[in-house]
């Protein structure tokens, strides 16, 4: 599953993140457009548990969230 | 059909400051002023103008404005207020007049208006303060603030530029406050945090500065958008020394830590991280969440002292570091 959360700010992003982590799926997706909302959705899937990978496409970045 | 304050706005308080590196390109271009009364303008990133009245005096002026952070309209109008003020005092001054700056959308009701003003007054009440007046126009989000007016005997005057190797930094109010209002928009901050935040905002540095000038203080300046970082990266530039950051002594609201690791953290904080870029050597062993503790941006923050060791530690507030001989680096952060 992918998050779009382009265009969002913070908090957003994370409040989106924070919904689609909440019955703990194995992996996950969200697409982030600016460095507040990348920053911060590592810093909530680190805290949930989550291995983060990041994968720059265009002005937009694409965590990749698995356990 | 009520609107709430903070639905206009995607940044607050402090946190919607344009971004230093930002700020200094603009300023950059544009011609200085010269005028021997004029101590203290553009050139040194100090809180407050200062200018010369040739009688032993000078007066203090400064003007700040921000959208809400807060639904409440009086509390929105007291940490304005209290932050606004705050940049006199950083400057070694007493503040005595202030001018309303409001902005307002025509569908907030007029009680939500009235309310901010109270509590722009409130504060000015409490430090002494007269309001003369002000200026509102219409605007698509609120945004409110003072432009104050002050004096200071000018032997006494403070700025961010007279900092000396060997000197302690005392930090006046805890930080976190960018994070703990982001949290509290996200609907994430409990109740007591809450409380605590908004006592802090609302508290005013007066009393610090009253308190800070019976002790030989070489340099001040108050903790705003820029984060502890920034502001210690601007005292430390117009000093001409090297900062050294005690992470482990740095005071923070006790919410602050468990917030930053959930990424609750306001974008004002990853430009000050940038802003910094080069400029600060931090200890790889600090965590993430200090750091991003060092950088939240803070609205209506404290008041950053630098002073013989021996004075400071006399002083009610914790030592966070320290001002070195200059070195490669503007800021060092230790573990």
């Amino acid at each position: 599953m992918r998050i779009d959360a382009i265009g969002r700010s913070c908090p957003e992003p994370v409040l989106m993140l924070r919904q689609a982590l909440k019955d703990k799926p194995e992996t996950m997706e969200i697409a982030v457009d600016n460095a507040a909302a990348k920053g911060n959705c590592t810093r909530f899937a680190a805290h949930a548990g989550y291995q983060v990978t990041v994968q720059e496409e265009g002005p937009v970045w694409v965590l990749q969230l698995s356990k | 059909m009520s609107h709430r304050l903070t639905e206009f706005s995607s940044c607050s308080g402090c946190g919607a400051k344009i971004g230093p590196g930002v700020l200094s390109q603009v300023v950059r271009a544009l011609p200085n002023f010269q005028s021997d009364s004029l101590l203290i303008g553009f050139d040194t990133s100090d809180d407050a103008c200062a200018y010369d009245l040739g009688d032993g005096r000078v007066l203090i002026q400064t003007v700040d404005f921000f959208p809400p952070m807060f639904d409440d309209p009086f509390l929105f109008g007291q940490v304005a207020a209290a932050n606004a003020l705050s940049d006199v005092w950083a400057m070694g001054g007493e503040p005595a007049l202030a001018l309303h700056l409001l902005c307002f959308p025509t569908c907030l009701e007029l009680e939500q208006v009235r309310d901010i003003l109270a509590g722009g007054h409130a504060k000015a009440a409490e430090a002494g303060v007269t309001v003369a007046g002000g200026h509102s126009i219409e605007d698509a989000s609120p945004k409110y603030g003072l432009c104050v007016t002050g004096f200071a005997q000018k032997d006494k005057l403070w700025t961010n530029a007279g900092a000396k190797p060997g000197d302690a930094l005392v930090l006046t109010k805890p930080l976190g406050t960018g994070i703990l209002v982001t949290a509290h928009g996200a609907g994430l901050l409990e109740p007591p945090d809450f409380t605590r935040l908004t006592a802090i905002m609302t508290a005013l540095n007066g009393p610090a500065k009253q308190k800070a000038e019976n002790y030989h203080i070489h340099a001040c300046t108050d903790i705003t958008g820029f984060g502890l970082m920034g502001h210690c990266r601007e005292l430390a530039e117009a000093s001409g020394v090297t900062v050294h950051i005690l992470s482990q002594a740095v005071p923070y609201q006790p919410a602050a830590p468990e917030l930053a690791r959930m990424g609750l953290i306001p974008a004002g904080a990853y430009r000050n991280r940038e802003f910094l870029e080069g400029k600060a050597r931090t200890d790889p062993a600090l965590p993430l969440w200090l750091e991003d503790i060092l950088y939240d941006p803070q609205t209506s923050g404290g008041l950053l002292f630098a002073l013989p060791r021996q004075e400071a530690e006399t002083l009610p507030w914790p030592i966070i570091g320290y001002a070195a001989e200059q070195g490669p680096f503007p800021v060092v952060v230790e573990a």
